[in-house]
């Protein structure tokens, strides 16, 4: 029987298309949550223990400095993934993730999902190609944005030539 | 071929950098446009740069350019005052064709980054109050640098009212920030369109439009139905002089809207020689 949390899983964009038993192995590791706004989904520095699955809302990924207060790097919406830490040790948090909003998501017991993936190789094939592929898509938007493509220097191609010419 | 003397009669601070001037003719009858076209706008004595037509075709009233300023003559446009005159071209160049463009079920996403929502403006106009979408709907993702960098952020607020789904994404979120921050493409997740039956115009930095094209066609949308606006050095206008010429095409003649498949799709990756 198909349970609720295990279809909430199923439908999430990172797993969508797994096969049912695989479904109903990961599902054994989640919850469903939800944070109300300001709150702390996981806080720098804290043990890296759950993959959240978001489901709706949004979760912006901070970072605090000196005379800066909270940056926020970046925002997770609806059908995205917040939290790798729990990847690799030494399975601590790097950065913050806050609920801008109301946000519901299905949180993944770390150490559940690991020992499920270490137990089948298939699974553990599946789960990081996926997440692999999610991470691509992180590295390539960050490495974008350091360009910094609306900034003062983005210039127009008629101005650049006068003002060599100038 | 000969700037047609036009007067600023308001000008409008959007950004720190970016100006909208309104313009009437000095004599004469106001110049026509299809949203998604270019004039050449003179800043006498300093020089001639293209810029789109702002505007959108259901006001009525001056037409309207928006400039950012990155250069000599930008920063002479930007600096005009209500009362002072500049030239104006044209309007030269190939149209959004917001009514041609979408299939009357499917959605259009609109995809702006920067000032590359100026030239979208009227298109996006268009498509929020365009009565025969039989379903289809309006989607504009707009991209910035930081919040304070928003352009138009009236109007974003006026078109998600008339029923668009409106995300705003910025590279650097600042405090009180609630919306997205990162790539445009990064809110494709969270906006419902159907890409399959979708159309999309994108306007931006030319790396902005390369990446939101591969990712649309990656979701499924069909890349003739992408349309992007490419940008060179605009000088003549009617095709003569060949600065703007990109591969096969003339920009400120076959461009600057032209569809992402075929040629334009192996343009945009190749490199400068």
């Amino acid at each position: 029987m198909t349970t609720p949390v295990a279809q909430l899983v199923a439908s999430h964009p990172l797993l969508e298309g797994l096969p049912g038993d695989a479904v109903a192995q990961v599902a054994g590791c989640a919850r469903n949550v939800a944070f109300a706004p300001g709150e702390l989904l996981l806080g720098e520095g804290d043990p890296a223990d759950t993959l959240f699955l978001v489901r709706r809302g949004l979760v912006a990924i901070e970072i605090h400095a000196p005379n800066r207060g909270s940056i926020v790097v970046e925002t997770v919406s609806a059908g995205g993934v917040v939290g790798w830490s729990w990847l690799f040790p030494p399975y601590h948090w790097q950065f913050d993730a806050r609920a801008v909003g109301p946000v519901g998501a299905i949180a993944m017991d770390a150490a559940c999902l690991r020992a499920k993936a270490d137990a089948d190789d298939a699974l553990g094939h599946q789960l990081m190609a996926r997440l692999a592929a999610v991470l691509l898509e992180r590295l390539q938007a960050t490495r974008i944005r350091l360009l910094d493509l609306y900034g003062t220097n983005s210039g127009h191609p008629g101005e650049d030539q006068r003002a060599r010419v100038d | 071929m000969t700037p047609i003397p036009h007067r600023i009669v308001s000008r409008r601070a959007e950004t720190g950098d970016v100006t909208t001037l309104s313009l009437v003719p000095a004599s004469g009858r106001p110049l026509g446009f299809v949203p998604g076209q270019f004039n050449m706008l003179t800043a006498y004595g300093v020089g001639e740069v293209a810029i789109s037509v702002s505007s959108s075709p259901r006001e009525v009233g001056p037409l309207q350019h928006t400039v950012r300023d990155v250069g000599p003559v930008t920063r002479a446009l930007c600096r005009a005052s209500t009362g002072d005159v500049i030239g104006v071209r044209g309007p030269f160049g190939t149209p959004w064709a917001v009514d041609a463009a979408p299939t009357s079920t499917g959605d259009t996403v609109v995809v702006a980054g920067g000032i590359g929502i100026a030239p979208l403006r009227g298109a996006i106009d268009d498509l929020v109050h365009r009565p025969d979408t039989d379903g289809g709907r309006v989607f504009i993702v707009a991209g910035a640098r930081q919040p304070e960098q928003i352009i138009f952020a009236g109007d974003l607020e006026a078109w998600e009212r008339a029923g668009a789904v409106v995300a705003v994404t910025v590279d650097l979120g600042s405090p009180g920030w609630l919306g997205h921050v990162g790539l445009v493409t990064s809110v494709f997740d969270a906006i419902a369109f159907e890409p399959a039956e979708s159309s999309a115009l994108v306007c931006g930095p030319e790396i902005m439009m390369r990446l939101t094209a591969r990712a649309l066609v990656g979701r499924g949308v069909d890349p003739e139905r992408i349309r992007v606006a490419l940008e060179r050095n605009m000088q003549c206008g009617v095709g003569w002089c060949g600065h703007c010429q990109l591969g096969p095409f003339l920009l400120c003649r076959d461009g600057p809207v032209l569809p992402y498949a075929g040629a334009v799709s192996h343009l945009l990756s190749e490199r400068e020689r």
